[in-house]
C-alpha cells in the first residue's frame, strides 16, 4: 500500500519555486479541469430538477426555473423499465442490494483466509497458485460469459427437479443467487490479493508465537490477524461495493427482466426507444443509481483510493 | 520462508500424528475451494470457449469441430473494407479508441499530478473532484455524457443559446463519431486514476534527488524531464498496461453513450462478441472472437503480473 500512502501523504519537500505568472497559471489549469470533471455532473442534478420542457426548451448549464421533485418520485416508484410491467427503479434497486451485501461478504472472507494462508502459511507453488488467481482479475469477462451461461442454465433446470420433488429450489435458477456466484468467484482474485498483500507485511513473529501457545489455525487468524486488519477489510469492502454495484456485463446477461440490477435497469430506461424521452426522470434515475458508490466514496475516500491503487497490482 | 507446522499442538492431542497432519493440511483446505472455483471458473471455461471456438455452435453450443473455420472467417473479415464487416469496424474502433483512451489518460493524468505536485493549496478538494468519476458506473458516466453531447439539449444547444450559432458538435448522434464520444466519457472517468498513480510515483521520489538538482541549478521543466519523469518511468509501464487492459474490456460505456450501439457503428471487439453470441447465433464467431480478446489481454497482462510478483520476491 506504499503507493497509496505516498499519495496521501502531505508534502514534506521545500515549496516548488514559482513566478506569480507560473502560479496563475497552475492554478488556473487545476481549477479548469476541477470544472470539467464537476460538469457533466452539475449538469446531471440541476436536469433532474427541472420540468421537462424547461429541459428540452432551456439551457442545460442554467439553474432550474421552476424546481420540481417530480422527476425524483417518478423514477423511483413510477416509470416504466424497457418493456417490463413493473414501474419505477427502486425494485432493481433493491435487486442490486441483495446481489451486492452477499457477494461483498463472501469473497471478502474467502479473500482474507487466502490471503492469511498465502502469507503466513507457505507451501511448495504457493506463488503460482497465487499469480493464477491474480490473473483472474484481468480475464475479459467475454472468455467465460458462454460456458457461465451453460453451467447457469443447467443449475436452473436442477433447481426446477429439486424445486418437483421437495417444493424448495435451494435458490438454484434465482437471478440474485446467479449473481453472487458470478460476482462473487470472479471477484476473488481481488480481494485475495488486497489481503495477501497487506498480511506479507504484517509480522511474522506474531503468528510464530502465537503457535507457540498452542493457537490453531483458526484461533491465529481471529485473534491475531483480523483485529489487525481493519484497513484492509475497508479498503476491499469498499472495492467489491464499487465493482459488483457498477457492473452491467454480468447483470445483463444472467439476471432476467424484474430480476436485474440497477445498472441494466438504467440503461434500459434511457435507451427506450417508445414515447418522448423523459431527460429528466432518466438522470434522476441515473443519480439514484451512483448514490451508493458515490455515497461510499465521499465517507471513506481514502480507502477507495487505496483500493485502486492496490488493483494496479502495484502495491 | 518455510513451512510453518504447528508443534505446540501436538503434545495435547490424542492422537498426535493425525492431529498433526491435519494441522499441516489446514491452510491447504481453506485455500483449495478458492482456488478450486478459480480453476474451474476462469481456467476452465477460458479452455471451454477457445473448444467452442473450433465447433459450429449457433444458437446453443454444438460439438462438431470444423477445425479453424472460425478463425478463417474472423481473418477474412479483418479485411473486408467494402462494406467493412463488423469486425473490421470492431478492429479500427479499437485503435481509434484505445490509442485515444490511453494516450489521453497518460497525458492529463501526468499533466495533473505534475501540477498538483507544485505545493498546491486546497489539494485535498481538488484531488477527490479530479478522482470520483471513478466511483460512477460506466452505465451512469454514458448516461451523463449522451446528454451532455446531445445536440439538441446539451453543448450544442447551449452554445447557441450564449449567441455562438456556428457551433457544431453532433458526435454523439452521428454514427460515423460516435467512436470519439465513448473516448471523451472513458478518458473523463479513467484520468483520474492515472493522475493519482503518477502522483503517487512523484510522491516516492526522494526529495534528497531534487534538492541536488536545485542547488546545482536546474529550472524546474528541467528537474522533471531530466530527473523526475525517469525515476518514474516503471508508473509509465503499469499505467499503460492497465488502461490498455481497461480499453479492451470497454463494454458498458459503448452501450451507454450510443444508446445501445445502432447498426454496431461504435463495435468494439467487446460488443461484437456480445452481439454475435447472444443476438446473431453465431456462438463459435463469438467464442473465436473472446478467444482473441483474451489472448491479447494474456500476453499483456502474463508478462506484467510475473514481473510484479518477482519484484516483490526480492
Amino acid at each position: 500500500m506504499s503507493a497509496a500512502d505516498n499519495l496521501l501523504a502531505s508534502r514534506s519537500r521545500e515549496p516548488a519555486r514559482h513566478s506569480m505568472t507560473t502560479r496563475v497559471v497552475i492554478y488556473g489549469l487545476l481549477v479548469f479541469f476541477a470544472f470539467v470533471y464537476l460538469i457533466p455532473m452539475v449538469v446531471m442534478v440541476m436536469t433532474s430538477l427541472k420540468p421537462l420542457d424547461e429541459v428540452t426548451g432551456g439551457n442545460m448549464f442554467a439553474l432550474p426555473q421552476h424546481l420540481t421533485f417530480q422527476p425524483w418520485i417518478q423514477a423511483w416508484g413510477e416509470a416504466r423499465i424497457g418493456i417490463s410491467d413493473t414501474t419505477g427503479i427502486y425494485g432493481y434497486f433493491l435487486n442490486s442490494i441483495k446481489m451486492v451485501v452477499p457477494a461483498v461478504l463472501i469473497s471478502s472472507v474467502l479473500g482474507a483466509l487466502n490471503g492469511y494462508v498465502l502469507t503466513k502459511w507457505r507451501f511448495p507453488g504457493d506463488k503460482l497458485v497465487f499469480g493464477m488467481m491474480l490473473f483472474a482479475c484481468f480475464i475479459p469477462f467475454q472468455s467465460v460469459i458462454i460456458p457461465m451461461a451453460v453451467i447457469l442454465g443447467m443449475l436452473g433446470h436442477f433447481g426446477n427437479q429439486l424445486h418437483d420433488l421437495t417444493g424448495f429450489s435451494f435458490g438454484l435458477g434465482n437471478s440474485t443467487v446467479n449473481l453472487v456466484i458470478v460476482h462473487v468467484v470472479y471477484g476473488l482474485g481481488f480481494t485475495t490479493l488486497f489481503f495477501r498483500n497487506y498480511y506479507e507485511a504484517f509480522p511474522t513473529e506474531l503468528v510464530k508465537a502465537a503457535m507457540m501457545d498452542g493457537a490453531s489455525f483458526f484461533q491465529i487468524f481471529r485473534r491475531v490477524l483480523l483485529p489487525n486488519s481493519t484497513p484492509i477489510i475497508i479498503v476491499t469492502v469498499i472495492y467489491q461495493f464499487t465493482n459488483i454495484w457498477n457492473d452491467f456485463l454480468f447483470g445483463s446477461t444472467f439476471a432476467a427482466g424484474d430480476a436485474s440490477p440497477m445498472t441494466v435497469a438504467l440503461n434500459n430506461l434511457v435507451n427506450t426507444s417508445t414515447g418522448i424521452v423523459e431527460y429528466n426522470v432518466n438522470m434522476a434515475a441515473a443519480i439514484i443509481a451512483a448514490g451508493p458508490t458515490l455515497f461510499v466514496y465521499i465517507v471513506g475516500g481514502r480507502y477507495f483510493v487505496r483500493g485502486l491503487m492496490a488493483g494496479a497490482v502495484k502495491g | 520462508m518455510t513451512t510453518i507446522s504447528p508443534t505446540a499442538a501436538i503434545d495435547r492431542s490424542h492422537s498426535p500424528r493425525l492431529r498433526s497432519r491435519l494441522q499441516d493440511w489446514i491452510p491447504r483446505l481453506v485455500l483449495a475451494p478458492s482456488f478450486l472455483l478459480i480453476l474451474m471458473f476462469v481456467y476452465g471455461f477460458n479452455l471451454w470457449t477457445f473448444y467452442l471456438s473450433f465447433t459450429n455452435s449457433k444458437a446453443f453450443t454444438s460439438n462438431k469441430l470444423v477445425g479453424l473455420a472460425n478463425y478463417q472467417k474472423l481473418w477474412t473479415w479483418t479485411f473486408e473494407t467494402d462494406p467493412p464487416s463488423n469486425w473490421y469496424t470492431a478492429l479500427v474502433n479499437m485503435g481509434l479508441f484505445g490509442g485515444l483512451y490511453v494516450g489521453f489518460c497518460l497525458f492529463l493524468g501526468l499533466m495533473l499530478a505534475i501540477l498538483l505536485d507544485q505545493k498546491i493549496r486546497g489539494e485535498g478538494i481538488l484531488r477527490p473532484i479530479y478522482l470520483y468519476p471513478l466511483a460512477l458506473s460506466f452505465i451512469v458516466t454514458g448516461t451523463a455524457w449522451k446528454l451532455f453531447l446531445d445536440p439538441r439539449i446539451g453543448l450544442e444547444k447551449a452554445m447557441h443559446d450564449w449567441g455562438w450559432t456556428s457551433f457544431h458538435f453532433d458526435w454523439v448522434v452521428n454514427p460515423s463519431m460516435m467512436i470519439y464520444c465513448v473516448a471523451i466519457a472513458g478518458i473523463w472517468q479513467t484520468s483520474g486514476f492515472v493522475m493519482a498513480m503518477f502522483l503517487a510515483g512523484l510522491r516516492g521520489v526522494d526529495s534528497e534527488i531534487l534538492k541536488a538538482a536545485q542547488i546545482d541549478g536546474a529550472s524546474t521543466y528541467q528537474t522533471y524531464r531530466r530527473i523526475i519523469i525517469p525515476i518514474i518511468r516503471p508508473v509509465f509501464f503499469s499505467a499503460l498496461i492497465i488502461l490498455t487492459h481497461m480499453a479492451i474490456k470497454s463494454y458498458d460505456l459503448v452501450l451507454s453513450v450510443t444508446g445501445k450501439n445502432p447498426g454496431g457503428a461504435a463495435e468494439l471487439p467487446s460488443t461484437f462478441m456480445y452481439t454475435y453470441t447472444f443476438s446473431r447465433n453465431q456462438m463459435a464467431v463469438g467464442s473465436t472472437s473472446a478467444v482473441i480478446m483474451l489472448a491479447t489481454i494474456a500476453a499483456i497482462m502474463v508478462p506484467y503480473i510475473y514481473s510484479e510478483l518477482k519484484e516483490k520476491a526480492r
